[in-house]
Order: structure tokens, then sequence, then C-alpha cells
């Protein structure tokens, strides 16, 4: 039964939906699909144990976690927030509004500027909860504080999805040039691909800022109440 | 040189192993489930630090047991002392605007580092983060002259606090390995292949966006989904009816990337952030995500009906 393969997709999807141990979910799809599809339990567990070891580069931001430690207990939020609350007319949209223009445009270059733990975490984050503050004229909620929080993450992912392939040797470039050769379409460029990206990068830049100052008006209203 | 840069990247995962076995040493105060959180976090520094010398079902071993440690709930966070606002805010007012300069040059010496070259190459991921890390670490004591016991602690709390969650990017790769050596992709195309019979332009268009889509959520993966799905559906229903391929593939590949918004399957961008920001509720990030998911395939699929043909 070649069907049965699926089975570690179901597994996945019933893990995440009944919210069971997400670690173990995962394992346990792996093991049963390779089982499954005819592999014995060592090969299972080499192809496991190897792509665990050569994706380490995933988890590297560990290696952040001292710094980020010294600096907030040295008080790096409360300075943001000092400085954030002497700027006039700031908000948690115009915050994200500028780092999703800026991250997008160093996507579009290339340039490798930003991610949840290297910016977000120490800089993003404690500038738009201080401008939050301001905006609503007192603390926010645990509610509020959780929906910011949930927005500058969205934004760095929204900045660095759409606009990356505008740079012609993107790698996401280079796989649609590749897979389209191997296809037969081998007269394409990588330019040609970047400029027919533009679009989407643009129009998400735009929706982005739309969602982010929407937010704004609605954080402004609970505020008042 | 080269020599060395071949294996620099294992000395900053090396550093990465300290750090786990810092955390299994704090695990040993914990009033929960002492043992189990320690093993883990133990286990991890082992895989971090001498990865590439074990064997790979050795790793794959290990990771089972932690696996057995987590859905048994034997891993727990810890009860750390906060530091209180008032002690915050005195370091806040001695130190004033030179505490952004660690925050900053984590960023910039990375940025930095990833323009440079060595023999017409660029650098390892793991070296320009880890090396940024290390600069703007030792910026940070230099700074901030903190105790090495209270820097010990919040570390340790750092990684608690993002748990097991912060390795599901890992995991998934691996559960992808899997997928891809039993041919589940060519599984998945062949399955849609059959339900869908030869569609209208309009139609084509339309199953080759949430093709992309749903296979992206399903994989986690907006690349894996391409090449599959191109090759699949995009050709015969779209390309071969007269689509521009260029266009076709440049929004192809960004139509997977809404999927990858709407999926936990992509951890690394929308479960381990709510860890990394402490975010309670661990769909936050994709329901702040679903609108713009939902509005961006309308997008796609107007965009490659109007600009491809």
């Amino acid at each position: 039964m070649e069907y049965l393969k699926l089975i570690g997709i179901l597994i996945i999807i019933f893990g995440f939906i009944f919210k069971f141990d997400v670690f173990a979910v995962v394992l346990i799809s792996g093991i049963v699909t390779g089982l499954v599809s005819g592999l014995d339990i060592f090969e299972i567990l080499g192809i496991i144990g190897e792509a665990f070891v050569n994706n380490r580069l995933m988890s590297i931001f560990l290696i952040i976690f001292p710094v980020l430690a010294i600096i907030e207990r040295y008080g790096l939020k409360e300075r943001a927030s000092g400085l954030i609350s002497n700027i006039k007319h700031v908000s948690v949209g115009k915050i994200l509004s500028i780092y999703m223009s800026v991250r997008s445009l160093a996507a579009a270059l290339n340039i490798r500027l930003g991610g949840h733990v290297q910016f977000v975490r120490p800089l993003i984050l404690p500038m738009a909860q201080a401008a939050g503050e301001k905006v609503k004229g007192e603390q926010l909620s645990k509610k509020q504080d959780q929906e910011v929080k949930a927005y500058a993450a969205a934004v760095e992912n929204f900045g660095n999805f759409f606009c990356q392939n505008c740079f012609p040797a993107a790698s996401g470039v280079l796989l649609i040039q590749g897979t389209l050769a191997g296809l037969g379409y081998s007269e394409i460029t990588l330019g040609s691909i970047a400029v027919a990206s533009i679009p989407v990068a643009l129009i998400t830049v735009v929706f982005t800022i739309i969602q982010v100052l929407l937010y704004d008006r609605k954080l402004k209203k609970e505020g008042g109440k | 040189m080269e020599q060395f840069l071949k294996f620099a990247p294992e000395l900053f995962f090396m550093l990465c192993g300290i750090v786990c076995y810092d955390t299994a040493y704090r695990s040993l105060k914990n009033t929960q489930a002492r043992i189990g959180t320690s093993i883990f976090w133990l286990l991890l520094g082992v895989i971090f630090m001498f990865g590439k010398l074990l064997p790979s079902a050795v790793t794959g071993f290990l990771l089972c047991i932690m696996g057995l440690l987590t859905a048994t709930k034997q891993v727990r966070m810890g009860t750390f002392k906060e530091t209180s606002i008032k002690e915050r805010q005195e370091a806040s007012n001695r130190l004033g605007n030179k505490i952004f300069i660690p925050a900053i040059a984590i960023g910039a010496i990375a940025l930095l580092l990833s323009f440079v070259k060595v023999g017409g190459k660029e650098l390892n991921g793991a070296v320009t983060v880890g090396a940024a890390c290390v600069v703007a670490t030792i910026l940070a004591c230099l700074i901030c002259k903190p105790k090495v016991e209270e820097t010990r602690m919040g570390t340790s709390k750092l990684l608690m606090q993002v748990g097991a969650a912060s390795l599901l990017p890992q995991l998934l790769a691996a559960l992808g390995s899997v997928f891809s050596e039993v041919g589940i992709g060519d599984l998945i195309s062949s399955i849609i292949l059959q339900i869908v019979p030869s569609p209208s332009i309009v139609v084509g268009v339309i199953i080759y966006v949430l093709g992309m889509v749903i296979f992206t959520m399903i994989m986690g993966n907006g690349f894996t989904a391409f090449s599959v799905i191109t090759a699949g559906i995009g050709v015969p229903f779209v390309i071969m009816q007269g689509g521009d391929p260029v266009v076709v593939g440049a929004l192809g590949m960004t139509a997977g990337f809404c999927g990858t918004l709407m999926t936990p399957m992509a951890a690394n961008f929308n479960i381990v952030p709510c860890a990394v920001l402490e975010i309670e509720n661990k769909w936050a990030v994709i329901k702040a995500q679903l609108p713009m998911a939902l509005i961006l395939i309308v997008v796609h699929v107007i965009l490659m009906l109007t600009l491809a043909f």
C-alpha cells in the first residue's frame, strides 16, 4: 500500500490539533513513516540524526542568549522605552512600518538584517511596546502586550519572505531558475525572475503597513475606555 | 585558513553546547522534574558539541530519549529570582545609551561578516552569527560589568523559556529528510494529478497556487514544495497553456510563502518566535499572519492571470 506512507502527515496533523507534545509527535511521525515504507529502525534513526546535526545552524541563536541576558538585566528595555517616550507622535504601527520598510529593502538587497532573536527581541519589540504604552497613556494589558509581540514577529516574517526574491542571486531565485531549466525552460535569466517578484513584494509592504496602522486605531480605541 | 574555516562552525556549536551544559547544571536546582530536565539539556549539549563525531543512528537514539522526556513532561521550566524593575531602572540610568552598543553589535557585526568572502566563498552562517555574538558578549561584559552567576542564571532562564520548541525546526528538517527518502512528495503530486482533470486556465492557476500553499503547509518549506508542485502542476496546467514561465515561477514560489505563514510546520518562523518573545499562545503568530496570507493568495491568483498571460 503506497498510500500508507502518508500516515506520518496524519500523525502530525492530529498531534498539532490535539496539542500532544510536539517534539515526540514529530519523532513518531518520522519513525512510523520510515517503518511503513520498509526502512529498518537503524536506517531511520540514522537519517533523523544526520539531518538534525546538519541543521544545527537553525538553532545557532542559543549563542545569543548570554548577551541578551546581560543587556536585559542592565536595563535595555527600560532605556528603549525612555527614548521612545520622548518622541512625539510615535505608535506601534509606525515603529513596525519603519521596521517593515527597512527589513524589506535589506532583504531585496540580500542584506541579512533581521531575525526574531537578533533584532526583534532586543530592539524592535521594546520600542513597539513603549510606543504602545505612549499611545494608550498607560501600561498595555496582558492581551495587548501579547498582540504587539505577535505583530512584531509577523512583520519580521513578512519582510523576510516576500522581498528576498527581488535579489537576482537569492537562493529562491536560483531554485526557480534551476527547476524551470530542469523542466526544459532553459532560456530564463535570474534578473527577469527577480523583476517578476517585485509586484508581490511591493503589495506585501503596503498591506503590512495598513495592517499595523489599523492595529494602532484599535489600540487607541481600547485605551480610551 | 580554509582548513580552519571548515572547522570554525564546530567551534561555535561547541559554545552552544556549553550553554546547554550550564542549563543542565542549573536544572538540578529545579523544584520539578530536576533529573529529566537536566538529562534533556545535557543530551542536547552532547549533540551540539559532538554531532559530527557521533554515528548518526546514535544521535537519532539520543533524540528519541529526549522525546520520551518531553512526552512524559519531565522537561520543565525552573523558577528564577526576577531582578526588580527598580534594579534595572538604576542600571539603565547609570549606563545610558551605552546599553544599545551590544544590542546593535549583534546584528551589525553579523551583517558586516556576511559580506566577507574567503577564497570566493561566503562565511558559514554559524561563523557570522557566532562571531558577532562573542564580540557582543564581550562588549556587554565591558559595559555592564555583570556578575558571572547572574549571567549564567539569565542565560539558563532564556534557554528553558524557549525550551524544546526551539529544537522543532531541526527536528522538522529531520522529518523532511525521512519524507523525501521514502518519496512522499512524488506521492502527493501523483494524488493531486489523479484528482484534477485537465482544467481551464483560470482553474489551472488556482490549482497551482493552492497546490503550492497546501504542499508548503504540509512540508513546512516553500522550497521543497516548489520543485515538486511546479513540475507536477505548474508546467502542465499553467505554463503549457501559454503562461510566461518567468512570472509563473516567481509567483509560484511566493505563493508557497503564503503557506509558510499559516503552518506550525514552519516552526522556525511561527513557533520559535512565540517562545523567544514570550508569547503564551503558540498559534498567536500564525493568527496575526492569517489575514495577510489569505489576501496574498488571492493577489497571487490575480497577478498570475494578468501578468503571465
